[in-house]
């Protein structure tokens, strides 16, 4: 059945491993409750200026032993020993990166996208869907104890000296790690695109009395369906 | 009178820091274990059902509730007759070690980087970094410090408005900041929503960050007025249709905390914040004897702080 209100959504639990197929990426459907297990890496603004903007190479072997990528900095600290603590992991905004996604899916390889709070239709359709990738949104937000308690250990990280420890590459080998949900799918359709359709579908009614300020903002956003991001 | 010794500052610091990253203060929780029981909206529901499974992890674990473990920061109340080893400097030394240790022991994520070269210390340490604010409270030796961790990219707007606005144009703008940050749940709601009203601007948005920060989910404005346009908003918010990650849902507002300050005639600066579903504050009080006091309200807000008179 067709997913066209968020009333249709099942969220069916399915779980993924790593490197995950293309065939488990096309059956995802908007609101599935995923979870992963295997590996993924972190990745964000820090890593996309190195890689993207300026050319520098990708950790040897990243690309095979994940398609994971996920939007995030790690509350993680370098032990006196030099071993690392990861005690919670959480997302971070996506619709920032969406310029760097087209090069870094071409990079990177990566199939999948786990951070916060999604990009647009129009993102995926241009950026994901012509490399078969997906988006999975964290749950909250803020599931950081959840998340990371299903950390096994600290693969690797990358770059820590250059980008300190929020911005490093993290390489995490995760054990059935969620929820998460499906925002962008295969087709590049959007969760919160359905979502935010019914809510516009209400805010005439919610703004009905209340009468817009004396003075207006330049540039503001005055057409209230509109997104900020 | 004895006076406070820094290092028992700097102790208590480095526990408020850890309960303040791992414990979700009880007022909140109530707060939101209510929401979710009103909650209409099917996947709205299961994020709060999610939430209350993550602060439970957070606590058994003891490992922070979320990564984003946002800016450290102080709030500091000085009893009148408190007197600190050292001065206000040794504490405010006290509360910058606390941090850079608590940073790398918790672990909490080192968050604070130079605005232009980006390079993180790694300590949450740097520039005005922690923010310390103080206050002052009559006929006391203790040292109230509370700690907040609060994210900061979204949620939050200043606006001014103008007398002829009245509470219309308040009520106007409160539905503006949330609609626009709850989609995709961008502010980490339902939060506790700071309404800062009046003052100069600066103050607007310092009395709205501490509503939402330093405030009880349950508690009041003692001014009738503010009183009543606190239920008034919560229920306005709730009524938006946004729930929690901006899904269809009633849960888009845990409480409403407005403060007010003395405003110029011609204006009315209004700030809005909001406190996310990872509310974050700890609060302890040393006392010159040694001892130290935890507790969930941080008090911040006392009839002296809100005082009107000359007096």
């Amino acid at each position: 059945m067709a997913i066209e209100r968020l009333d249709d959504v099942r969220m069916d639990t399915v779980h993924l491993t790593t490197p995950v197929p293309a065939r488990d990426l096309r059956r995802l459907k908007l609101g599935d409750v995923v979870y992963i297990s295997g590996v993924l890496y972190t990745a964000r603004e820090g890593v996309y200026r190195r890689v993207v903007d300026k050319g520098l190479p990708l950790p040897p072997g990243l690309a095979d032993l994940s398609n994971v990528n996920f939007h995030c900095s790690p509350a993680a600290s370098v032990r006196p020993d030099g071993s690392y603590a990861v005690e919670a992991v959480t997302a971070t905004a996506s619709f920032r990166f969406g310029r760097s996604m087209a090069a870094w899916f071409e990079r990177s390889g990566a199939k999948v996208i786990v951070g916060k709070a999604g990009l647009t239709e129009r993102a995926y359709r241009e950026w994901f869907v012509p490399h078969g990738a997906v988006y999975l949104t964290t749950v909250g937000y803020g599931l950081g104890a959840t998340y990371g308690r299903s950390i096994r250990r600290v693969l690797g990280v990358h770059w820590l000296a250059e980008l300190g420890i929020a911005q490093a590459l993290w390489v995490l080998e995760v054990d059935r790690i969620g929820p998460f949900l499906v925002e962008g799918d295969a087709d590049g359709r959007s969760l919160f695109a359905l979502a935010n359709r019914e809510i516009n579908a209400r805010l005439a009614e919610v703004y009905k009395s209340l009468p817009p300020p004396a003075l207006g903002r330049f540039g503001e956003v005055i057409v209230r369906t509109d997104e900020v991001v | 009178m004895g006076r406070i010794p820094a290092t028992l500052i700097e102790e208590t610091a480095r526990e408020l820091m850890a309960r303040a990253a791992i414990d979700i203060p009880p007022d909140y929780r109530e707060g939101i274990v209510r929401a979710r029981e009103r909650e209409t909206g099917r996947l709205s529901r299961f994020v709060l059902t999610e939430m209350l499974a993550n602060w439970e992890i957070a606590t058994a674990d003891r490992r922070p509730m979320c990564a984003d473990t946002g800016l450290p920061r102080y709030y500091v109340k000085l009893g009148n007759e408190a007197a600190v080893e050292g001065g206000l400097v040794a504490l405010e030394r006290a509360l910058r070690r606390a941090t850079a240790e608590a940073t790398a022991a918790i672990p909490l994520r080192p968050n604070r980087v130079h605005p232009l070269t980006r390079a993180d210390p790694n300590t949450n340490v740097g520039v005005h970094a922690p923010e310390i604010a103080y206050s002052v409270e009559p006929g006391a030796d203790w040292i109230d410090v509370t700690t907040v961790h609060k994210g900061g990219l979204f949620g939050t707007d200043w606006r001014m408005l103008f007398p002829g606005d009245g509470v219309a144009g308040i009520k106007r703008f409160f539905v503006d900041t949330l609609v626009e940050g709850g989609k995709r749940g961008l502010a980490c709601q339902p939060a506790i929503v700071g309404v800062g009203v009046g003052g100069a601007k600066d103050t607007c948005m310092r009395l709205g960050k501490e509503a939402a920060c330093l405030r009880v989910v349950g508690s009041k404005n003692p001014d009738p007025a503010a009183a009543a346009l606190e239920e008034e908003l919560t229920a306005l918010g709730n009524g938006i249709g946004i729930g929690a990650m901006g899904f269809a849902g009633t849960a888009m507002v845990v409480a409403t905390h407005v403060e007010l300050a003395h405003t110029h005639t011609g204006g009315m600066p209004v700030a809005i914040h909001q406190f996310c579903l990872s509310s974050r504050r700890a609060t302890g009080r040393i006392h010159p004897d040694g001892r130290v006091e935890h507790r969930a309200d941080p008090v911040w807000f006392t009839d002296y702080y809100r005082r009107s008179g000359i007096e």
